[in-house]
């Protein structure tokens, strides 16, 4: 079968619903992501990225390819490989059989983004599906791309074989074994519930709603010369790496609206509602964070901060309505 | 977010491209649209960009007046940091800023620099210059 790209908000759910559609199960980006329960919220003061805190609102790497592998049936396979040249031939090997292949890759080296997107960041999703004989090129489906690209041999090996935090080690991914329908009556409110299990009941309180919490306090208690560095750290981990809170937000929400009409439970469109408007409010915190940055409004750490604190109120609240909806 | 709200500003980072992000249509289904980018998202990836470019333009005038090596000039404009750099080089973190010092970086066997020029993407020749 002829692959078909198309464009994603996000390049783990978009990897996997290209490989899904592509295996006969047409599944939207929306509806992997909602099923695999990526949806989440993190504050990491621990791990650094150039020494600022890793912010995440959603569930580490990964997380959607295995998660979908239990509710549609399917199974995975991962390849790690300590040799790059061994990488690159199985790569290979399971291109010329036919495979569609997800790899996990290094931003930094892939030469077809644009230059100031390129920063160290090791988990960024792409699937291969061909090679080019003549010139040697990988052709490749980047979800957050508008059309199928190209990738010279190398420059893909070393994007593969990048070192640092999440480091791919040469990560293949590919299905082996054919996705079916589920019964979506008992996936999809499994799903929900497990989405709110983690925002509520996580026991860490840098998880979940309480994470949210905690970054707002953090954001409060900085120093001015260091808060604009954090607080632009903050918003490019919401908009720029990979979609963003807010994005995630939109997403989860249009997962529910095709839940809703699956389910014929109309409740779930209404909670659809107010996460458009919880996400339009993460918006508006970047918004004026972006416009303490540049100087266009005074820097006020606390005022951000209990905007921060309404979100994770509205959050809270939506949770809880979703977990008796579910 | 409507979809009459999706941002059109432009943003330079993006060097052209459109992202796919969801918004609500007139219907009230949420669905994929372009955008062209969003100006929040240009100013705070500029933010990063031009403090890794500061770094590095920094540490060029250090070079020019002998009080680094080339080294770390090429470290920054890989947009890296000394822990980064040795997990990718696989030199220890105390050997790398020894490099440093233009008099130890001038002593280092070809070996040595080849290690690094391929951490780094370089060649060795392009290694040894900071520009």
């Amino acid at each position: 079968m002829e692959f078909q790209h198309s464009q994603a908000s996000h390049c783990e759910s978009g990897v996997m619903s290209a490989i899904l559609r592509h295996h006969g199960l047409p599944i939207s980006e929306p509806m992997a992501f909602g099923l695999s329960s990526a949806m989440s919220f993190a504050y990491l003061p621990i791990v650094k990225i150039n020494g600022l805190p890793l912010v995440a609102y959603r569930m580490p790497p990964k997380a959607i390819i295995k998660g979908l592998q239990k509710p549609l049936g399917l199974k995975m396979r991962f390849e790690t490989f300590r040799d790059p040249q061994a990488g690159t031939r199985r790569l290979d090997e399971l291109l010329t059989s036919g495979e569609i292949v997800g790899m996990q890759t290094s931003v930094f080296w892939l030469p077809y983004m644009p230059e100031d997107l390129r920063f160290h960041f090791n988990a960024h999703n792409v699937l291969a599906f061909g090679r080019d004989t003549a010139s040697g090129e990988y052709q490749l489906s980047d979800p957050v791309f508008e059309t199928p690209v190209t990738c010279p041999a190398d420059a893909l090996q070393r994007a593969r074989f990048a070192k640092g935090m999440l480091a791919p080690k040469g990560l293949l991914y590919y299905a082996t074994g054919k996705p079916s329908t589920p019964d979506w009556a008992v996936v999809i409110p499994k799903a929900l519930k497990k989405t709110t299990r983690i925002m509520l009941d996580t026991p860490l309180p840098i998880i979940g709603v309480r994470g949210i919490r905690r970054l707002a306090s953090a954001i409060e208690g900085l120093r001015p010369d260091k808060a604009k560095m954090f607080i632009g750290q903050v918003v490019r981990m919401q908009e720029e790496i990979g979609t963003g809170g807010g994005g995630f937000r939109f997403i989860y929400a249009s997962f529910l609206q095709e839940a809703a009409d699956l389910l014929a439970r109309p409740r779930l469109n209404e909670l659809s509602e107010a996460l458009v408007d919880i996400g339009d409010e993460w918006r508006e915190f970047a918004l004026s964070a972006a416009r303490m940055i540049r100087d266009r409004e005074p820097l006020a750490t606390t005022a951000l901060a209990d905007k921060l604190r309404l979100i994770a109120d509205h959050e809270q609240a939506f949770y809880r309505d979703l977990r008796r909806a579910a | 977010m409507l979809e009459s709200e999706v941002p059109q500003e432009g943003n330079v980072t993006l060097g052209g491209h459109r992202k796919a992000v969801y918004a609500r249509g007139a219907d009230g289904k949420i669905q994929i649209v372009q955008s062209a980018g969003w100006e929040v998202e240009e100013i705070v990836t500029r933010q990063a960009v031009d403090d890794l470019n500061q770094l590095a333009e920094d540490a060029r005038q250090r070079v020019a007046r002998g009080e680094t090596s080339a080294l770390e000039y090429h470290m920054h404009k890989a947009r890296m940091d000394v822990p980064l750099l040795s997990q990718t080089s696989g030199v220890w973190q105390w050997r790398i800023r020894r490099h440093f010092q233009p008099a130890v970086f001038a002593g280092l066997s070809t070996a040595q620099l080849q290690r690094y020029a391929d951490a780094l993407g370089l060649t060795v020749d392009q290694l040894k210059q900071a520009k």
